[in-house]
């Protein structure tokens, strides 16, 4: 069926859609197929397979699903009291949000690694109780947790500024707890931007290098994530291996995308239906 | 249950939304708040229903003060003008809330939330729609199981906000009979908003007329539309002319026509000073001749005869637009077309004098 817009031009942007992605995005990384194909399909698994690589890829995917459900439930706060409620000083905490887009990663890295190192501000109260972040599993949490804050608060946002006000009066004339009215009526209708949230504070969180890099120390099998493990291959020139850590990343990224992508429009479509 | 409601006052940062509200609604009552929008009907509504605390005043129900029961230990029903359906639930999932958030000791049994939301369901005539979601509901659908969910809760009071608002015509005029009619069974007390005069007029018992936070008048549809306590209701409630002019010795004087003023109206009678009078356009007489001293001559602009009344647009003889509606016999016998001279006679006529 042929049907006719206001504004003409859908074979132009198509193109330029195509084009852009192939230029920035599908050209790029299917080097990194390229490269893998240069090593065989034994040395590939070697690389995989080694124990050194799997700790790097648990410890990715580990840190990054904590640090993205971290965010979810905090960014559900943040948004709220942004959107909901009116206080001196709101412009400059919704500015604060977008800080760990602007700053660079590396300088967020420092100061994370200053603040919980043993002796710094916030690891000398930490370090009396047995509890070490700074160079330990913990601080790749928190430095993924910074770099992902602004992705869940600024999806939520739109989502609750459009949230009518009077479902939620509408459960309690029906006879809800202001509990019950946010479990039951508003936390499902803000699902979708959630999950949607989620996927992106986690899909940031995988790529993450700059702050990890200082606040992990690095240690392979115990804070040595994959961005490092590729890097530190590629210092050795070891480009094969480097590509071939860097597609699982990429294959395992794709799925996990997808799968969050499935469950978003799933529980988006009952709304929209 | 009944409604008490005195010397009720709210006011919106400097803008008085509601000043001096004194209103009884009795038990088993079907009362209309009419007004246009920003009159304070809805805010009074809210007010009622604890989703707005007043700045000052009381509210009762049946004598005991509510004015610190939160809403949902009022146990009013509310249905909100764009229904506020909860989206992500099915039509058997919203009509159940009300159920199944009651605490533990009190909430039903599942099997007997099941019967009690099929028997609601099936008493808005759409239970065969319990397992679809709201956005596959027609607006007309979709009021009907907010009110289905309201009633879950065996409300103590309905509370109902522009409750046909945004329906369609015919649509609007099914609801109406059906609510008249679920009213009459469930006998509850109900209150509505509405802007729509002629929605207050056929389905209220009691008419609320509002406007700029006040209440005009109150009484039966017959009363407000027959007895308007001031010019407000008079233009309000109906189509209406209004023509403006001088009282004297109870005469009203427009342009070179004086009329007399009429029975209905008392002591006005006896004032003096600028005045408004207001005929409604069925209680003009229109003729081809004089009919007396108490007609005055106009010219026919346009006629529209499509409805049960022909309605005739005309300009009276000192300048003022005039409507009048007549019977399709009466119409076809005067053989009336634009640019006809006319002669018209109020019937029945309502004189306010504003400035004495």
């Amino acid at each position: 069926m042929k049907r006719v817009h206001a504004i003409p031009g859908f074979g132009l942007t198509l193109g330029i859609t195509v084009a852009y992605l192939s230029v920035i995005v599908l050209i790029p990384l299917s080097t990194i197929f390229f490269k893998t194909a240069a090593i065989g399909i034994h040395e590939f698994f070697a690389v995989v397979a080694a124990p050194r690589t799997l700790a790097a890829c648990r410890l990715s995917f580990f840190a990054a699903t904590i640090a993205a459900i971290i965010n979810s439930a905090f960014g559900v706060a943040v948004a709220w009291t942004l959107v909901r409620y009116d206080f001196p000083m709101r412009g400059a905490i919704d500015a604060m949000v977008d800080l760990p887009f602007a700053l660079p990663t590396s300088v967020a890295g420092i100061i994370l690694t200053a603040l919980y190192a043993g002796n710094g501000w916030i690891g000398r109260w930490l370090t009396p109780f047995g509890v070490k972040v700074a160079f330990a599993p913990a601080g790749v949490v928190v430095a993924l947790t910074f770099v992902g804050l602004p992705f869940v608060v600024r999806t939520l946002q739109p989502v609750l500024e459009d949230l009518d006000p009077e479902l939620e009066e509408a459960a309690a004339t029906l006879g809800a707890s202001r509990l019950q009215a946010f479990t039951r009526v508003t936390l499902p209708a803000l699902l979708p931007a959630i999950l949607a949230g989620f996927t992106l504070a986690f899909a940031r969180a995988i790529g993450e290098y700059g702050s990890v890099v200082f606040i992990s120390g690095n240690l392979p099998m115990r804070t040595e994530v994959l961005p490092l493990l590729i890097m530190s291959k590629l210092e050795q020139f070891d480009y094969a291996g480097a590509a071939a850590i860097a597609m699982v990343t990429l294959l395992i990224s794709a799925v996990l995308l997808f799968a969050a992508n499935v469950l978003q429009r799933w529980s988006a479509r009952r709304l929209t239906a | 249950m009944s409604i008490e409601i005195r010397n009720l006052r709210k006011i919106f940062g400097g803008f008085v939304a509601l000043d001096n509200i004194d209103l009884a609604i009795k038990e088993g009552e079907l009362v209309a708040l009419l007004g246009l929008s920003g009159s304070g009907k809805t805010t009074l509504l809210r007010i009622i229903a604890g989703l707005e605390a007043p700045d000052a005043g009381s509210i009762h129900f049946r004598g005991a003060d509510a004015g610190s029961l939160s809403v949902r230990d009022r146990r009013i029903g509310f249905v909100f003008q764009h229904y506020a359906l909860f989206r992500h639930m099915t039509v058997f999932e919203n009509v159940a809330f009300g159920l199944r958030v009651q605490p533990r000791g009190s909430r039903p049994s599942e099997s007997a939330i099941r019967a009690k939301v099929h028997e609601l369901l099936r008493m808005v005539q759409l239970d065969f729609m319990a397992h679809r979601y709201p956005s596959q509901l027609s607006g007309g659908q979709r009021q009907r199981v907010a009110l289905a969910r309201t009633l879950a809760i065996e409300p103590r009071i309905l509370l109902l906000d522009e409750p046909f608002g945004s329906l369609d015509a015919r649509v609007r005029q099914e609801l109406r009979r059906w609510l008249r009619r679920l009213h009459r069974q469930l006998g509850i007390t109900c209150v509505f908003v509405t802007h729509d005069q002629d929605e207050a007029l056929e389905l209220a018992d009691r008419v609320v007329v509002m406007n700029a936070g006040r209440i005009e008048q109150i009484g039966s549809p017959e009363d407000v539309y027959h007895h308007p306590a001031n010019a407000f209701v008079a233009s309000f409630l109906g189509n209406v002319n209004l023509f403006h002019g001088r009282i004297e010795d109870g005469r009203v004087y427009l342009g070179n026509t004086s009329l007399e003023v009429g029975a209905a109206n008392g002591s006005v009678a006896s004032a003096s000073g600028r005045a408004m009078l207001y005929v409604r356009p069925h209680l003009l007489e229109i003729d081809r001749v004089s009919a007396g001293p108490g007609s005055f001559p106009a010219t026919v602009k346009s006629v529209n005869a499509a409805g049960p009344q022909v309605r005739i647009e005309l300009v009276a003889e000192w300048g003022d637009p005039v409507s009048v509606d007549l019977g399709h016999d009466r119409f076809t016998t005067l053989e009336l077309a634009p640019g006809a001279k006319v002669f018209l006679s109020p019937k029945e006529n309502r004189v306010f004098v504003y400035e004495a």
